[in-house]
């Protein structure tokens, strides 16, 4: 009796998979892993509305799975495996550190096609993708030196990896096109995401003489701080007008909404290979908020900049770019740094009067 | 205002949140019972306290709604722990991990909304005075009343009889109880104010710290809190000590950092943790004759009936 029992139940729940599965089979199922919360504003918050434009766009040819707060590292494997399991076709993990487990998982499901922001590693059903955020930040740097009445700006960063360093020497690059003799004051958060210590970063610099401040940190908070002030300061990953409507200058904004729509038409068309995307100003995949509190003639110069880098008649790494210790450095990309000088930079430029924390 | 005025005013307010949620753990952790939900209840403090004061304007039902919300948080805690018997250090940790998830989950309607922060005071001719009067008359209330909080409680531990009761309970549980005092219940009030106070803690941080909400903004706090708990060796003197000295060394890393002294951030970041480190082992060197540690704490009582 109890065996029929077990058969029977085997038997029913077979039958409820499989009638489940034909009703999700004529369906596209899109994945996604994120870092941290939907709501943070920031990072998380920009990949969320691109996977909304995605729904917008295809409607009910696909069906959107999203598993949000994946921590970094090995734990995130289980996550990225049981999308997999689930029957999602194309999986899009948004974060630096789910690069390992990425590859493992792809590795498992040569079937399912992965697509993992911010990093390096590819395989045939793995693709990469990036934004060139450091374009956003030579224009920051311009506009920063132009508006700064002392010559000091104030620069939070997150942790000292490649991806921020180039932002802070592609801000300062930007800045002596205008004032030479620009200083900036950099701060380590040691975290993307605390709200608190940003903030008492941002009033540090303050505090110190600075009268911009910038943020590769993730949440409003030193946007809060400098238009409580009365200084001006720069968003980051997404508009943060409302919380500095006479701060704000204007803000780099990821914008995934392209890249994701092109991907998941590309997996409906059968077409998706894999690839190596690193997008910017042109393709939109960073997109500038308005220029707002600068006069117009700093307003005119940042979009003149801006058309500049889109129409690649300006790079913000052009030749010769010189390090801290005076040196040149080497030109492998014709008349500018090549993209992998870009991606692996671990130096400051000259004219940072700092040392890059735990390095030379 | 001078750099050194700037600099302690940062610091006032960088405590101020450890501070209250430490003093409130103090009181549960002298009843004898360890609830490592502070960073729950705080970050569930944060996300009513903002609801409440972006609903209605009003910087002290935001305040309320915070306590409110830390201490129905807390009395799920007592009724596990104290009603049901469960291990405190399990049910200390699952109710963090809920009170991530409820926060989220209660603030997902007001995300990137943002609130006037809290008032600062002002005091005619007092707040006026150079250097001083900003930092002793011209802050926000929070940070004088997190001061008045901690000499209330230290009144009322060395100097009230029920003070002496819920000392006694923490160190002893079963002569409390054979000498006919109610632990369970003693203990369910500690655990309620240690949970009201984590959620003004919390409620602080989007009330006057960074005015929005966003999940997980506590980041780490209520951790930090309970550590300055062990560091004060369970008195409230030092518990000021230690989280004016936490909040000191935090942000003088920062102008460090930002003077380009040189030296490395995540050396500098790790600073405040070194420090607590290094006072804690120089206190427990200079202690003579065993630990200062609530004798009961973390241990189940079920009384016999």
């Amino acid at each position: 009796m109890r065996k029929i029992l077990i058969a029977a139940t085997v038997v029913m729940l077979t039958a409820g998979a499989s009638v489940f599965g034909a009703s999700a089979a004529d369906k596209l199922k899109v994945g996604f892993i994120y870092l941290g919360p939907i709501g943070d504003l920031g990072w998380t918050y920009q990949h969320d509305l691109a996977r909304q434009a995605v729904v917008k766009e295809f409607g009910d040819k696909i069906e959107t799975t999203f598993l949000e707060n994946v921590s970094e590292g090995p734990d995130s494997e289980r996550s990225i495996e049981q999308l997999a399991r689930a029957g999602n076709k194309l999986i899009f993990t948004t974060s630096f550190g789910y690069m390992e487990p990425t590859l493992k998982v792809a590795k498992k499901y040569p079937n399912v096609h992965f697509e993992h922001a911010t990093g390096y590693k590819r395989d045939k059903n793995m693709s990469t993708y990036s934004g060139r955020f450091y374009e956003g930040r030579y224009i920051q740097g311009i506009i920063a030196a132009k508006m700064s009445k002392a010559g000091v700006l104030g620069y939070i960063g997150s942790f000292p990896i490649p991806e921020v360093i180039s932002g802070i020497n592609a801000t300062i690059l930007g800045a002596q096109t205008i004032n030479p003799n620009i200083k900036v004051k950099i701060i380590w958060a040691n975290s993307w995401f605390d709200p608190g210590k940003e903030a008492d970063a941002a009033k540090a610099l303050l505090d110190q003489g600075a009268d911009v401040i910038m943020q590769h940190t993730d949440s409003p908070a030193a946007m809060q701080i400098a238009s409580e002030r009365g200084k001006l300061a720069f968003g980051q990953d997404s508009e943060m007008i409302k919380f500095g409507p006479k701060a704000q200058l204007t803000s780099i904004m990821d914008n995934w909404a392209p890249y994701y729509i092109e991907r998941v038409k590309a997996e409906l068309d059968g077409k998706w290979a894999s690839e190596d995307t690193w997008g910017g100003l042109k393709s939109k995949m960073v997109v500038m908020a308005p220029y707002t509190n600068m006069p117009d003639d700093v307003k005119k110069l940042a979009m003149e900049t801006e058309a500049a880098i889109i129409g690649g008649k300006l790079f913000p790494f052009k030749c010769p770019v010189v390090g801290q210790d005076g040196k040149e450095v080497e030109c492998k990309g014709g008349d500018h740094l090549a993209d992998g000088q870009v991606l692996g930079m671990n130096f400051y430029v000259k004219g940072i009067d700092d040392k890059i924390p735990g390095g030379k | 205002m001078g750099l050194l005025e700037a600099i302690i005013l940062s610091v006032l307010a960088a405590s101020t949140p450890l501070l209250i949620a430490a003093t409130g753990e103090l009181v549960t952790e002298r009843a004898g019972v360890l609830n490592l939900g502070v960073e729950g209840m705080m970050i569930v403090g944060a996300a009513c306290g903002f609801g409440g004061a972006w609903l209605t304007g009003s910087t002290v039902i935001g305040a309320l709604c915070g306590v409110v919300a830390g201490t129905l948080l807390s009395l799920i805690f007592a009724t596990m722990t104290l009603g049901l018997a469960v291990n405190q250090v399990a049910t200390g940790l699952a109710l963090t991990i809920l009170g991530i998830g409820l926060s989220g989950l209660i603030g997902a309607g007001f995300v990137g909304e943002k609130i006037t922060p809290a008032p600062h005071l002002y005091v005619p001719g007092l707040t006026d005075i150079p250097l001083a009067g900003r930092i002793l008359f011209g802050e926000d209330a929070f940070i004088y009343f997190s001061l008045a909080l901690v000499i209330g409680i230290w009144l009322f531990l060395y100097r009230t009889r029920t003070g002496l009761v819920l000392r006694a309970i923490g160190d002893n549980h079963v002569s409390a109880h054979a000498l006919g005092y109610p632990v369970l219940r003693i203990r369910m009030f500690a655990v309620m104010f240690g949970g009201a106070c984590a959620g003004l803690a919390g409620a602080y941080l989007p009330l006057a710290y960074t005015p929005f909400f966003i999940p997980g903004m506590t980041a780490g706090r209520g951790w930090i809190a309970l550590a300055l708990v062990v560091f004060s060796s369970w008195r409230p003197a030092r518990l000021v000590a230690g989280a004016y000295l936490f909040g000191a060394v935090t942000i003088l890393q920062l102008h460090a950092q930002g003077a380009g002294l040189g030296i490395p951030s995540q050396f500098m970041s790790a600073l405040p943790y070194l420090a607590t480190v290094i006072v804690l082992v120089l206190i427990s060197r200079a202690r003579t004759g065993g630990s200062t540690a609530p004798a009961a704490l973390g241990a189940v009582f079920v009384p016999d009936r």
